[in-house]
Order: structure tokens, then C-alpha cells, then sequence
């Protein structure tokens, strides 16, 4: 522990070292005034509209359609047609190239959509331009490899479509969420009705134009856009053979519940409180780095985020010193600053619930920690922020917080460390930071989630199965595991010869 | 009259390893013979017993999981007269024998075939492994009584599962017995609990208990959306079972899937 006992060095910086402004150009994309539903490829003129607005500054952008029930109608007959007039019975290899066009043109425009993904969701630019293109891209190419090789995936058990995916996505990375949800059903011969969230469904109007370059036929994806209504409507659609939803616990027990007794497929990819815990023998530096990117990623509007630290106590202090000193330098402000770190909260009834849930956290006696910053006056805000003296009790440490507020908790033992981290409801992520090779692999096995991040945290890869645990839902997307739920199979009733 | 007046057995429920009666000290009568109608305080019980259990089966290795599964297989073997009696036929028991073998011989392939390492686009090692969800509700279809039973019990069991099954409301007796070989073939105490009774009475309370990870409605009839409806409150996984299947994708059912990422370096 000698290293944690030095004083940490002050650079001395002589002159003003604040940042220049680097506003990423917005020039670069187009956004309509008005915009429809896209569906069988023509675009249908919603009857309501509701209007889209930048988080960062509340600037509206566009009048959006609010999908009714007959829209989600329409919607699905044109999925319905598409599939059965020859998506589900072309050959996969040639739906293969259709999805490996998608990814070529989403690389193409990457920037386009980068810009219009920071500008309607408020993340910052170099997270959408480095983290949801690249791997929106990424997830199409990888499944289009996929669609002429199913039978590889699942030997013996001659896979087939499932028919009509309904597809309802957050708001946390619209882009990405829509491609995590399109490509797996597009490759295994499904067409698509995806509801994008409320507040951000312009990246997905977008990506139509992109179905427009790649040729994809009309009708194999259609993208309605509304409020949860829409999203009920598309839940309850009878013509729908399987739903895909990721979003709340809570939505997703009502999904359920609808659901039940129909005998549609269904796959949940729901909330999360994950434990990020860190050992007195971890690389610290890097430690601090994952703390930080597991909770302030995107705001930690992250179903996986890494919510609740977990300490082990002769670290404690020096740990939570470090945090705190990283913490002044991250840059608040406009998602579309190329320096910036922390963007814009997605909404203001988001902003509301982080502020309820900070306000109950110091009520029930946490200890607030904010580094100094100025947030802009307009928009929606909210300062990193850090909460020590936190019982395990206290709604901080139970409830999913989707802001950018850690709670920090201690521990002894690795035993203590999975008690702790095992108990809630929730089991979608986890980190570990160590550097004895054995206690990773112990920890990895005890902890109750789908995802164990150890010595690195927020890691996403197309080939990777992600998916939760518990009440942080069933069914895994990513990898060859993401295949299942938009297949059927005829080995049912299969006897093992 | 006969030299000896034979003992006959009471019908009880399989609790934690033990042979309880009902706590409501109720029966009903089934296939002629008083048998315990267990409550909904017994399924709280039996839940529990299995919660308890579970990590220590789970923990077993999968060489030791697939040796004590066979062990049932050999259980049922020295007693296929009595099976035999209380189901269709010999029949009936050998095949409900075979299909024992054919899941404890999985116990130790399945992370082979299930999971796998991930080629993930960067300096990371990334593997998927398949784990126990849990704790499994089982409801027991009527028909075929012992192979009915054994098909859907060995799925959630060979996968480190613990299981709290409903026996069939009419034929229960070969659950029962079943009971009877699995208490003596190493199967930890509370790993597998049979209840016997009214499933119309037990299933709701399983459906809605949130410690239950998943529930089977293979035997659920007419409830089954209801059942499912309840299954929500804690995200159950739902496994629409069939009464005669044998596959390992039965197994995966009950299974979740976790992935370890660590970065590779110097």
C-alpha cells in the first residue's frame, strides 16, 4: 500500500489551460420540419404529431408522428406482406448483402449520424461518433454473415423465421439499440415494426433513408414513432409473432403480463444496478478510469451502468480521494463539443426522477460529493455526482437511477463483496477490479448477471451475448446466442433419435 | 384370510430431502389410495428448501452431477416392477430410465455446446458460459405419469438447477415413488421437492413466488395465462414444456447465459 500513502503529485500549470470550443459542425445533416411513419417504404402522414427537441438546449428540431393504433396497423400488415411476399423465403445469402450494405452505408454516414444522434439524445459527440456508429455499423455486418448460416448455429434443428418482430427500443442509444434489434431479425428471415423512443427518434427516421440506399424492399422494416401508447398498441397487435423490448423493469412486467397466454415470443432487456467492485489489490488508476466510464458513460443513462461501487475498506478512503480529483476533470456541456464528457440528460421527466432519487439520497443521510462545474442555463443538467456514507438500504443503492449518480459502498471480503452484489433484484452487469487472476474468475462465477466486466467495464462487441439476469429480463442479443429469439425451430418435439 | 396383513405405505410429500405430510394435514384421494394435499404453506416450504439447495448443487462439479443422476437412473432400474405398476406399463419405466441416462451424460457437455469464446473486436479475452437460473417450478403433466415427470424434472436438474414440482392431481403415486428412488441416489436434500395436491390450488402460488426463477406449465392446462400473467411480477422465465421431449435445447431453457470480458496485455 506504500503507493497509496504518497502524495499525489499537483502539475503545475502555469497560464489559462481551459478548453477552446470545438462544436462538432451540425451542418452536416438535414432535419425535416415533419416527419411520418415509414411504413411498407412509402411514408404514411401521421394523424398527431408531437414535437422532438434537442436535451442540450431544448431547441425543438421536429414535428414527429404520434402512431395510433390503425398506424400500428398498417405498420404490421406491411411487415406481414413483406414477409410473406419473399423476405422469409429469399435465400439468406442474399439477405446477407442486403445487411452488409446497411453497415457499408451507416460506416458512409457515420458522421451524419452522429451528429443528429448527440443533437436529439444530448450524449456527447465522441461517444455517438466513437461508440454507438462504429458498433451500429459493426452489429449489421456481423449478423449479415450470419443469415446464410443458421443452420451452422443451430445443427439439427432446422431454424425458421419467426415471422413479424415487433420491436420496441430506449432512448439511452437509439441508434445502436435499433440496430441491436434489426440486424438479428432482418438475418434470420423476420421483418420489422420498430417503435424508437419518444424523445429520440430521429436517428431511426434516418436510418429509412438508409433502407432507401441499400434497396431493401419495402416493407421488411417499418419504423413507427409515439409514446408508450404506440408501443401498447404494437405490444397487443395480434398479427405481431414476437416482441423485443428494452427498457424498464417496470414496462417490461407489463409486456409480460400482456403477453401471456398468447404464445408469442418475447425477450426483455431491462434495467439494472450494477456492482463495480474493487479490490485493495487493483490497479487503481485504472480502476478509477472504469468507475468512471461505467457511471458517467452516456450520463449513465446505461441499463448495465456500473451504480454501485463496492470498495474493499483498507482502500476505501485513497479510492474514493482519487474519484473524486478525476471527477473535476470531466467536462459538462454541449454533447456536440468534441471535449466534452458528460453531454446533455435525455429529458426533462428524466432529469426530475435523477433529482427525486439524488434528493432522497441525501434525506436518507449519504453524503453528496459534485465537483465544481457550470451547467449551461438552458436544456437539461446534471453534475456528476457521488455518494459516500450509503447503506445498502437507501433507495440510491436499490433503484435504477439511469443518471450519472454512484453510490459507494465498502466491503472486507470477497464473500461480503458477492453478498452485496448479489442482492437486488436486478442482474444484467458487473465489474471486478483485481489483479489476482483466480479471485477474478471466482467473483466472475458467484456474481449473479449476465455480463461481468473484470478490470474493464462498458465493453460492447457484436459477437458478445448480452442480456440479463433475474428482473433485468431474458433472452441475449449479440453473438450467435442473439439468433434464438428471432428463430423458431422443429426440433420441439424431437426425441434426441 | 392371509398369513400377514402387508404395511402399507402413506403417501407424503418430498420436503428438503424429507417426507413430510401436508402442514394442513389435508389428503384427497387419488389412484385409490389417501394422498398428502399439500398447501400453500408446503410449496413456501418446498421453495425454500430448494433456494437452500441450490448453490451447493450448482457448485457440485458437472462429472459428480452426472454420476448422482445416474445413480437415479439405477435407483428406478431396482425398482421397475413398482414403477411399472404405477404408470403404463414396463414400458413406460425403461424409457423414463433411458431418458435419466441420456441427461446425466449432458451434465458435462453443456457449457461445451452452450456457450463458447467470443471474438470480440479488440484487446479482450470474452467467453460465454451457460449457468443455473435458479430455483424451477415444475407443473407435471397427467400423462405419461412417470415419464411425464422424469422429462420435465431432468432438464432443470442436470443444469444445476433446484426444482419444486407439482405432481399430476390424478396420477401421483409415481411421483411419489419417484421421490422415494431420488432421496436414495445422492441427490442432495432439497434439490428435487414433489408436492402433491390440488395443482389448481399450488400453481398460482408458484407462478407469483419471487423466488421461483422459471416455471414449466408443461401440466397447466387452462391456467397456463394466468399463470403467466402471475410469472411477471418477478420476470419468470416461462417453459411451455412438452410432456415426451428430449433434446438439450430442454436443458437450455432453464439455463442463463454469462459473459466474462478481461483485456488482454502485457
Amino acid at each position: 500500500m506504500a503507493e497509496l500513502d504518497k502524495p499525489q503529485r499537483e502539475v503545475e500549470v502555469p497560464g489559462d489551460w481551459t478548453y477552446a470550443s470545438a462544436p462538432e459542425s451540425r451542418d452536416i445533416v438535414e432535419i425535416a420540419d415533419r416527419y411520418g411513419h415509414f411504413v411498407g417504404g412509402e411514408w404514411l402522414e401521421p394523424t398527431e404529431t408531437y414535437e422532438t427537441i434537442a436535451p442540450r438546449d431544448e431547441e425543438p428540431l421536429a414535428a414527429v408522428g404520434q402512431a395510433t393504433a390503425a398506424d400500428v396497423g398498417r405498420a404490421v400488415a406491411a411487415a406481414r406482406t413483406a414477409y410473406a411476399d419473399g423476405w422469409s423465403s429469399l435465400p439468406g445469402s442474399e439477405r446477407a448483402k442486403y445487411l452488409f450494405r446497411i453497415a457499408r452505408i451507416l460506416q458512409e454516414r457515420s458522421r451524419e449520424f452522429a451528429v443528429l444522434e448527440s443533437l436529439n439524445g444530448g450524449k456527447p459527440i465522441k461517444e455517438s461518433r466513437d461508440v454507438d456508429l462504429p458498433l451500429a455499423a459493426a452489429h449489421f455486418f456481423y449478423y449479415a454473415g450470419w443469415a446464410d448460416k443458421l443452420e451452422y448455429a443451430f445443427p439439427n434443428r432446422r431454424p425458421r423465421p419467426v415471422g413479424v418482430a415487433g420491436q420496441i427500443i430506449p432512448w439511452n442509444f437509439p441508434l445502436l439499440m435499433l440496430a441491436w434489434k434489426v440486424a438479428p431479425a432482418l438475418a434470420c428471415g423476420n421483418t420489422v415494426v420498430l417503435k424508437p423512443a419518444e424523445t429520440t427518434p430521429l436517428t431511426a427516421l434516418l436510418f429509412c433513408d438508409v433502407l432507401r440506399q441499400a434497396e431493401l424492399p419495402d416493407g421488411v422494416v417499418n419504423i413507427i414513432t409515439g409514446d408508450g401508447r404506440t408501443g401498447a398498441a404494437l405490444v397487443e397487435s395480434e398479427d405481431v409473432d414476437k416482441i423485443a423490448f428494452t427498457g424498464s423493469t417496470e414496462v417490461g412486467k407489463e409486456i409480460q403480463r400482456r403477453l401471456a397466454g398468447t404464445g408469442k415470443k418475447l425477450t426483455l432487456e431491462l434495467g439494472g444496478k450494477a456492482a463495480n467492485i474493487v479490490f485493495d489489490d487493483a490497479a487503481l488508476d485504472q480502476a478509477v478510469e472504469g468507475i468512471v466510464n461505467g457511471i458517467y458513460f452516456n450520463q449513465g443513462h446505461v441499463c448495465c451502468a456500473g451504480s454501485r461501487l463496492f470498495v474493499q475498506e483498507s482502500i476505501y478512503e485513497p479510492l474514493v480521494a482519487k474519484l473524486e480529483r478525476r471527477l473535476t476533470t470531466l467536462r459538462v456541456g454541449d454533447p456536440l463539443d468534441k471535449n466534452t464528457d458528460v453531454g446533455a440528460i435525455n429529458s426533462a421527466a428524466q432529469l426530475e426522477r435523477i433529482r427525486e432519487l439524488v434528493a432522497s439520497g441525501e434525506e436518507e443521510g449519504a453524503e453528496i460529493y459534485q465537483p465544481p462545474c457550470v451547467l449551461p442555463e438552458k436544456g437539461y443538467w446534471f453534475a456528476p455526482t457521488v455518494f459516500t456514507n450509503v447503506a445498502q438500504s437507501y433507495r440510491i443503492a436499490q433503484e435504477e437511477i439511469f443518471g450519472p449518480v454512484l453510490s459507494v459502498l465498502t466491503f472486507r471480503t470477497p464473500e461480503e463483496a458477492v453478498e452485496k452484489a448479489n442482492n437486488t433484484p436486478y442482474g444484467l452487469s458487473a465489474g471486478v477490479w483485481t489483479e489476482k487472476g483466480s479471485r477474478i474468475l471466482w467473483m466472475a462465477h458467484r456474481l449473479r448477471a449476465g455480463v461481468v466486466w473484470a478490470n474493464t467495464f462498458n465493453r460492447f462487441d457484436p459477437s458478445s451475448p448480452f442480456g440479463g439476469y433475474k428482473e433485468s429480463g431474458f433472452g441475449r442479443e449479440g453473438g450467435l446466442h442473439g439468433l434464438e429469439p428471432y428463430l423458431t425451430f422443429e426440433d420441439s418435439e424431437t426425441f434426441g433419435g | 384370510m392371509a398369513e400377514r396383513l402387508p404395511v402399507k405405505k402413506t403417501y407424503k410429500l418430498f420436503i428438503g430431502g424429507s417426507f413430510p405430510r401436508s402442514e394442513s394435514g389435508r389428503t384427497y384421494d387419488a389412484e385409490g389410495q389417501n394422498v398428502a394435499r399439500a398447501s400453500r404453506k408446503d410449496v413456501r416450504d418446498a421453495v425454500r428448501a430448494a433456494r437452500a439447495a441450490q448453490p451447493g448443487w450448482a457448485a457440485a462439479t458437472a462429472y459428480n452431477r452426472g454420476q448422482v443422476l445416474y445413480r437415479l437412473a439405477e435407483m428406478v432400474e431396482a425398482r421397475v416392477g413398482e414403477f411399472a405398476e404405477l404408470c403404463t406399463g414396463r414400458d413406460e419405466v425403461e424409457r423414463s430410465i433411458d431418458r435419466v441416462v441420456w441427461y446425466a451424460g449432458w451434465a458435462d457437455k453443456l457449457p461445451q455446446v452452450l456457450g463458447g469464446s467470443n471474438p470480440v473486436a479488440g484487446p479482450y479475452f470474452n467467453f460465454t458460459v451457460p449457468e443455473p437460473t435458479g430455483v424451477v417450478a415444475v407443473l407435471a403433466p397427467d400423462e405419461p405419469p412417470l415419464l411425464g415427470l422424469v422429462t420435465r424434472l431432468l432438464p432443470p436438474l442436470v443444469g444445476g438447477n433446484a426444482v419444486v414440482a407439482v405432481a399430476s392431481e390424478t396420477r401421483p403415486l409415481a411421483a411419489i415413488e419417484l421421490a422415494e428412488a431420488l432421496a436414495t441416489s445422492d441427490v442432495p436434500g432439497g434439490v428435487v421437492n414433489l408436492l402433491t395436491g390440488h395443482p389448481a390450488e399450488l400453481a398460482p402460488v408458484l407462478a407469483s413466488h419471487m423466488d421461483v426463477n422459471a416455471i414449466d406449465l408443461c401440466g397447466a392446462d387452462g391456467d397456463a395465462p394466468e399463470l403467466e400473467r402471475l410469472a411477471a411480477d418477478n420476470v419468470k422465465r416461462i417453459v411451455r414444456g412438452q410432456a415426451d421431449a428430449q433434446s438439450p435445447w430442454e436443458i437450455a431453457s432453464f439455463l442463463e447465459l454469462k459473459t466474462v470480458w478481461h483485456p488482454m496485455g502485457q
